[in-house]
């Protein structure tokens, strides 16, 4: 049967763990080999499947940290108190084991470089994920879409992908602007509150510019994010939001 | 108490269930007549399936429970259901 493009089976398939690293105590960054990989657009999520001795299943979404270019799948996942599958790949996922994975999927939370700018990317917390996946393919695409960044975080420990946002911030036409909300450490000279109107105005485009504007962490701060733009005169119809749940 | 999400957390769910893309879909309430992107629904999953309630008013628009490897859709809360094209990702809304 013909693989096409725009129509295909979502299957379930076998992914094979390469390497896992430790972002956080509580964040682990895990890129898979996978059979049959569809080239996915950044911001896409992927579904994982667990499924226990007696054939219970529980299944959750994770944001692909890697851009469509790069040569393997790569997940960060948050471990979550109450979470069925987050648990196991943060404490008992070993390289070589295998992972059932559904994807990508997820027309709606997605950017590829034709589809212009300029972008505003906000993000808490593990929010970043799909973000970093867009920032390297703007990077592999060698895109002139200009891209603020604004990326929370309850202290510096917590600033997940650092020396890579590092890298990517030096680029003419990218900037990252980092609030930590929480704790700062000696000297930090960046932002210190939690994202408010006044903060995107201050790192955000305006309105004007007409930017696309990607919006991802927990449910709570999304939506206060999403409210905060619109107050501050950006078009909804521009604005893209994607809840992780919790508060 | 069960998370809110939205429709990015049944991508797969739904791409399974109609074939194709449907994040970028739009579906106006029955209840209220508010129309948004699937992405933008309101999702909860209680466990025993999947609740999809309208924004604005709160009506359940879409319920899908898995039974027995068959997942039964019930999306009469939608008076219109639009399936966009998978391909348009386009900003011209």
């Amino acid at each position: 049967m013909e693989r096409t493009a725009l129509r295909r089976r979502l299957n379930w398939q076998v992914a094979t763990v390469i390497k896992l690293v430790e972002e956080t105590p509580r964040i682990r960054t895990i890129t898979l080999d996978l059979p049959d990989r569809h080239r996915h657009t950044a911001g896409q999520h992927v579904d994982v499947r667990l499924t226990a001795e007696d054939g219970y299943q529980a299944q959750h979404s994770y944001s692909i940290a890697s851009a469509p270019e790069d040569d393997h799948l790569v997940l960060t996942v948050e471990r979550l108190e109450r979470g069925e599958v987050s648990p196991h790949l943060i404490d008992e996922l070993r390289a070589a084991d295998k992972l059932e994975l559904r994807g990508p999927v997820g027309g709606y939370f997605a950017w590829h470089d034709s589809l212009g700018g300029p972008l505003l990317l906000v993000a808490d917390g593990s929010g970043i994920v799909p973000f970093r996946s867009m920032l390297r393919h703007h990077l592999a695409a060698m895109s002139t879409v200009p891209i603020r960044l604004l990326y929370a975080a309850r202290s510096f420990d917590d600033v997940i992908y650092r020396d890579e946002l590092l890298r990517i911030a030096a680029h003419d036409g990218v900037d990252i602007s980092i609030t930590l909300t929480q704790e700062q450490p000696r000297g930090w000279r960046g932002h210190r509150r939690r994202v408010d109107q006044a903060l995107l105005e201050e790192v955000g485009w305006s309105p004007d510019e007409r930017p696309l504007v990607y919006v991802c962490g927990p449910t709570g701060f999304v939506e206060t994010t999403a409210s905060a733009l619109v107050a501050l005169g950006h078009d909804p119809s521009l604005i893209r939001t994607e809840r992780f749940g919790g508060p | 108490m069960t998370d809110r999400l939205d429709g990015n957390a049944i991508a797969g769910t739904l791409y399974a269930v109609f074939g194709k893309e449907m994040t970028t879909a739009t579906g106006v309430c029955a209840s209220c007549g508010t129309s948004s992107r699937l992405a933008e629904l309101a999702v909860y999953l209680p466990g025993a399936g999947t609740v999809a309630r309208c924004r604005h008013c709160d009506n359940i628009l879409m319920v899908l429970v898995e039974i027995r490897g068959i997942t039964c859709v019930d999306v009469t809360g939608f008076s219109v259901l639009d399936h966009d094209e998978p391909h348009s990702t386009s900003r011209n809304d």
